[in-house]
């Protein structure tokens, strides 16, 4: 399983200044694995993800994204691998929807990088798979929050890596773009891919996730199936809440705070 | 939500990427050709002569005129004009700043500063031109790191506030030049004032030659970073994993746009707002793309000063304006708007 893992963390320490934010998580992520990481604000998700990425470097640890050092390896063979969705996306200039997917493919451009077929067709694909086709032309900065975060989606898609990093992609996404959201990734994973997805949409976590890591406090508190780590004393001491995880009349699982 | 005004021209497809080219490749011709037969020969009263035919017969005064005089000063125009306006763009793009240009962002000041101090210093005599040229490019290097270092200081510093640190800078470099000027002698304050005011009035074709491979190599090079700018325009951590090698990419705009600025510098002086309104202009025809808008920056650059350049020279019958002063009057207006217009979204002051 070592040698087969996508993403491999060993003991990794991350710290924000003097500020310990991740603290000894080790984890492995596989091909098809699709992996949610829940906690409450602040448990130190975001950074975790950021050190998988490469953005930031652990104090102690080693991560391997695809047998490298993310910090080391070049950006470019990184990109081809690993997509990334922060979670805040700001640009500073007014690009049209479609040139902001197309940025997406600038790992796998060469010279110019005008778009070729390949591009085209792989953006318009990841904009369709995202339901932003109809925006193409429209300027992000105009997009709604919504949109704007369904067109970052088909960015981060069209970059065709194998394995994703999202940070709450779901985050002002309305019902049905959110649940369309994590059943595109149970697709994409099914068919190979792997994803690890930040989010506090535990419902649809709970539904399409193969498996679940609590974050708290920096720790990875409890990992597994999400409905066991839903139903964790770890998760509710984290939240200080209860999730009550219960069974639809359809036989399908559902998560509330109860 | 940005402080970039845009058009909505869409994707950049190959077809649009010549086109614009060629239109700006023609218009600059067309420009240049035409802007050094005009002008005042002798003083007729307000009277605009057009050179004719005797001005490509050796010998005539018209003949002398147009290649001693104004074809040396066109090539400056157009020279400095593209370095400062796709200087301008790169750092608007680096920074993600509307308001940054080499004038605005006290590069220039510094430039001229580290000339002035060169040739306090003697550089001039032991290295000549060159040497003091170098000083100018040091300068200009020296300054956009200490913008740069303040842009990551505040992460989010309001743009207007890296304008306003830039405006100090130059203060403080224009104060600097002074005290050394009080202590030197006539020949070097001659030399030295040639640093300080932007203008084409006294380029020298030798400059002009020397600066045009450093200024040609540093617009080609620059010219093929505009997917990395777009991507930068998403910021540096999201074009890090977009596959972009951030840092060496920041390193290299900023030593093609110190190179440009400093280069620009040597030849005609501190020149403003050419790096401002040139890639605001032009994006708010031909989209914010970095892979079209660096390149047609370069044309733009060169266009405007050539026009600023000839309405200086033709404005008054006997007297040639400085065209610093040219480019600023048109330049203050524009920066003033692209504030105003920021100001209703209060991005440009506070934080988002």
């Amino acid at each position: 399983m070592v040698a087969m893992a996508w993403l491999h963390l060993s003991d990794v320490d991350v710290a924000l200044g003097a500020r310990e934010v991740v603290r000894g998580v080790s984890a492995q992520i596989g091909p098809g694995e699709l992996v949610v990481v829940v906690g409450p604000n602040g448990a130190g998700k975001t950074t975790l993800v950021r050190a998988i990425a490469g953005l930031v470097a652990p104090q102690r640890g080693t991560i391997r994204v695809f047998g490298h050092d993310p910090l080391r390896a070049p950006r470019r063979a990184i990109a081809r691998d690993l997509a990334y969705l922060p979670q805040h996306y700001e640009l500073a200039f007014p690009f049209a929807a479609e040139e902001v997917v197309l940025l997406g493919r600038y790992a796998r451009q060469h010279g110019l990088g005008l778009a070729t077929p390949d591009d085209l067709a792989a953006a318009r694909a990841a904009m369709a798979a995202c339901d932003v086709s109809h925006l193409a032309a429209r300027r992000f900065d105009e997009l709604s929050g919504g949109e704007a975060r369904r067109v970052i989606l088909a960015q981060a898609l069209c970059q065709g890596a194998r394995c994703l990093l999202l940070d709450e992609p779901t985050a002002g996404l309305d019902p049905a773009h959110a649940r369309a959201m994590f059943a595109l990734l149970r697709a994409h994973c099914d068919a190979g891919a792997a994803a690890v997805v930040v989010t506090h949409d535990l419902d649809l976590a709970l539904r399409h996730a193969g498996a679940m890591w609590l974050i708290a406090e920096g720790r990875l508190a409890a990992r597994g199936a999400p409905a066991l780590v839903l139903a964790a004393a770890e998760t509710r001491a984290a939240f200080g809440l209860e999730i009550h995880v219960g069974t639809l009349p359809s036989g399908a699982l559902f998560a509330v705070p109860a | 939500m940005t402080g970039f005004v845009a058009g909505t021209a869409g994707r950049l497809t190959p077809r649009r990427f010549v086109a614009a080219l060629a239109t700006c490749l023609a218009v600059t011709a067309v420009i240049a050709g035409f802007a050094p037969l005009l002008g005042t020969v002798v003083d007729r009263g307000w009277h605009l002569d057009l050179l004719g035919p005797r001005a490509f017969t050796p010998g005539t005064i018209e003949h002398q005129i147009l290649w001693a005089a104004r074809i040396p000063r066109m090539l400056a125009s157009l020279e400095v004009g593209a370095a400062l306006a796709a200087a301008g763009c790169a750092l608007q793009a680096l920074l993600r700043n509307p308001l940054a240009e080499p004038f605005t962002l006290g590069i220039s000041s510094g430039a001229s500063l580290a000339a002035v101090l060169a040739i306090r210093l003697g550089v001039e005599a032991s290295f000549g031109m060159t040497g003091v040229g170098g000083a100018s490019l040091v300068g200009a290097a020296a300054t956009l790191l200490a913008v740069w270092q303040l842009a990551r200081i505040g992460k989010h510093l309001p743009p207007a506030t890296l304008v306003l640190a830039g405006v100090m800078t130059s203060m403080f470099c224009a104060s600097a030049s002074v005290l050394i000027q009080y202590t030197s002698d006539l020949a070097e304050l001659t030399h030295m004032m040639q640093w300080m005011l932007g203008g084409m009035e006294s380029v020298r074709l030798a400059t002009v030659t020397a600066a045009a491979i450093p200024i040609g190599a540093a617009l080609v090079v620059l010219s093929g970073y505009g997917r990395e700018l777009n991507a930068l325009a998403a910021g540096p951590e999201v074009a890090a994993s977009l596959g972009v090698a951030v840092s060496r990419t920041q390193t290299a705009i900023f030593a093609l746009s110190s190179l440009l600025v400093g280069a620009a510098i040597a030849v005609a002086g501190p020149i403003g707002f050419i790096g401002l309104i040139v890639p605001h202009g032009l994006r708010a025809v031909l989209g914010p793309d970095h892979r079209l808008l660096v390149p047609a920056s370069m044309f733009g650059g060169a266009t405007l000063l050539a026009l600023c350049d000839t309405l200086a020279r033709t404005a008054l019958p006997l007297h040639h304006l400085p065209t610093g002063a040219v480019t600023a009057v048109l330049g203050v207006p524009c920066f003033i708007a692209i504030l105003v217009s920021q100001k209703r979204r209060a991005r440009l002051w506070s934080h988002a």
